[in-house]
């Protein structure tokens, strides 16, 4: 049951991405391109994503537990550490200079275009570098 | 020249809250933050009460949206990608660590981290948001790339 939820959401998640255009490299540096034709739609995607997300979390947190789990994992920390200034920095170079973050690169995967092809693999030896490097 | 793209408010606005949707049904039923990029490392280095089963299931739905879009509304999906292969490696390397080292990428801390007024995620979104901008900035009006 729970593998099944996890799979409907992936796919909604990733109708999500292919609808709003972020599946779109091209839509999402011109979003990042301020100074150039600035393609605003983004803003929209993260507008709508934000506010069903925050209406649904509050109704979904009145409840005790989760339907299918024990208790809610939600990160705890507070602090702004450097980790998390160092990454989002990182992060943002890679998504700037080619239009994909984690969640479109993984939906274009079977589209199998020859940048993803290398995008892909490349991006999951960076995960496992860092998931290493925080143990 | 870099391509240009349509404005898409609505259809925008409408993925954006499919989007939602999907993180607001993974933490009723599951209790867990719908973020790509920890979904990744729970599968791919599964530890202690990660669930890689799960976290597979999660992946396996982005891969079939896809086939179900072709499917379902009979038309290609859009995609201008670099054709910079290195570059790709390079962009996949720093996406993949950044996102993990720093707790978070645009789901994860744009989403689902904003949506709960987390301080962190404000800020991480804040910098990556910042450094992506200044890449394109860089790349297209400094250094004049085409894409």
């Amino acid at each position: 049951m729970i593998l099944l939820v996890n799979v409907i959401a992936g796919l909604l998640f990733g109708f999500g991405l292919l609808l709003s255009g972020m599946a779109n490299p091209a839509k999402v540096l011109n979003f990042l391109d301020v100074a150039g034709h600035w393609d605003a739609s983004l803003a929209f995607v993260m507008g709508g994503a934000v506010l069903v997300t925050a209406i649904g979390y509050r109704l979904v947190f009145r409840r005790p537990k989760p339907v299918l789990d024990e208790s809610f994992r939600v990160p705890t920390a507070r602090q702004i550490d450097s980790q998390l200034v160092l990454g989002a920095a990182v992060f943002g170079v890679g998504w700037g200079l080619v239009g994909l973050c984690p969640g479109p690169a993984l939906v274009s995967l079977p589209l199998a275009s020859p940048a993803i092809v290398v995008f892909v693999p490349a991006m999951l030896i960076g995960v496992a570098a860092a998931v290493w490097l925080k143990r | 020249m870099p391509v240009q793209t349509e404005f898409t408010p609505l259809a925008s606005a409408a993925g954006g809250a499919l989007i939602g949707c999907a993180a607001v049904l993974l933490m009723l039923m599951s209790g867990r933050i719908a973020g790509i990029s920890g979904i990744l490392s729970r599968l791919i280095w599964p530890s202690e009460g990660s669930r890689p089963f799960e976290a597979f299931a999660f992946v396996l739905g982005l891969l079939l949206a896809p086939a179900v879009w072709i499917v379902a509304l009979g038309q290609s999906v859009t995609q201008v990608m670099t054709d910079n292969m290195p570059l790709a490696a390079i962009a996949g390397l720093l996406v993949g660590f950044g996102a993990v080292y720093g707790g978070g990428c645009t789901s994860g801390h744009g989403v689902c981290g904003i949506s709960r007024w987390s301080k962190r995620s404000l800020v991480a979104t804040a910098v990556f948001m910042a450094t992506a901008m200044l890449v394109v900035f860089v790349t297209r009006h400094v250094l004049g790339a085409g894409s």
